[in-house]
């Protein structure tokens, strides 16, 4: 486990705001030397605290009016295995997330869509169609905020 | 407004967004100059909010992430209002929605261990306003977490 002084805590900020920024920007806006900020970056990427770059876009100002969140339980554990599963689901481009869960589904799925029938569409052609899929709940997205987390 | 060289652009940026000016220009098959200035307009535009760095929480010690799925007692006007104020003062929240649905709220928490998420989940979480029912669903693996937009 990696120890962050309060200097890396503003640097991975700064760097959750805009990766791009170059070692030099980041210095200056924290008072540390081109090469101090570098070596500090260099640090969270190598250590694996910064895993990799996100490209943040607008869904809406690309035309997916509608984001869904889906549970979904597999009807037929062990015989179709969860391997299948998870090959079909991920390759399904309008599927964001999948993540693997327990309690009440055993997937969570991040869907887009442009409106609700092309939703369905999805659904009903691409999801419901999965092998081994069995309830599925939907939760349509109306708002949605990410935090910094506990690097404050 | 889109064209196909821009949804190009955006396919290849968005698959690797670490890729310098230039060699992004060259995978989506523009000159550079044209590649820079498109980006631009993209990013003026809105549809660009930007490129993030993205933490690996376990590599900082957290090795637990629970979905809180949370259903509000509606019948307080200000139950949503109340309700995300106090939840964004939790520092261990890393996502919080809110949906059309069975459930009204999501929170995304991740803790030490088990033991700290126990105690973040009884002094923080429980102390929410407004809360009718909680249910929790504990992370296993994340499959697939690239979130591209098929544009």
């Amino acid at each position: 486990m990696i120890e962050l002084d309060t200097t890396d805590r503003l640097i991975l900020r700064a760097l959750i705001e805009d990766a791009t920024q170059s070692a030099s920007a980041i210095g200056r806006r924290l008072g540390l030397s081109q090469p101090a900020a570098w070596r500090r970056i260099r640090r969270l990427y190598e250590t694996g605290v910064i895993k990799g770059r996100r490209l943040d876009l607008d869904p809406e100002k690309l035309g997916f009016g509608v984001t869904v969140f889906l549970g979904v339980k597999l009807a037929t554990k062990g015989r179709v295995s969860l391997e299948d599963f998870e090959r079909a689901v991920t390759a399904i481009p309008e599927v964001q997330t999948v993540e693997h869960i327990l309690g009440l589904y055993d997937y969570r799925l991040r869907v887009v869509a442009r409106d609700i029938p092309d939703f369905e569409r999805v659904l009903r052609r691409r999801i419901m169609t999965l092998p081994g899929v069995g309830d599925v709940e939907a939760n349509v997205l109306l708002s949605e905020e990410r935090r910094p987390g506990p690097i404050g | 407004m889109l064209d196909d060289s821009d949804r190009r652009l955006l396919r290849q940026y968005q698959h690797a967004p670490d890729l310098g000016p230039a060699e992004l220009a060259e995978r989506a098959g523009l000159a550079p100059a044209t590649c820079a200035r498109r980006l631009e307009r993209l990013r003026a535009a809105g549809i660009i909010r930007g490129n993030r760095a993205v933490i690996d929480w376990r590599a900082l010690g957290y090795e637990v992430e629970v979905s809180l799925r949370i259903t509000l007692d509606k019948t307080h006007s200000r139950a949503f209002d109340e309700f995300l104020d106090r939840a964004r003062e939790i520092p261990e929240v890393l996502e919080i929605q809110t949906f059309l649905g069975r459930v009204d709220l999501r929170l995304s928490v991740i803790a030490r261990d088990m033991a700290h998420y126990q105690q973040i989940y009884r002094s923080a979480i429980l102390t929410l306003p407004h809360i009718a029912d909680i249910e929790a669903l504990m992370h296993v693996a994340r499959i697939k977490s690239n979130e591209t937009l098929p544009v």
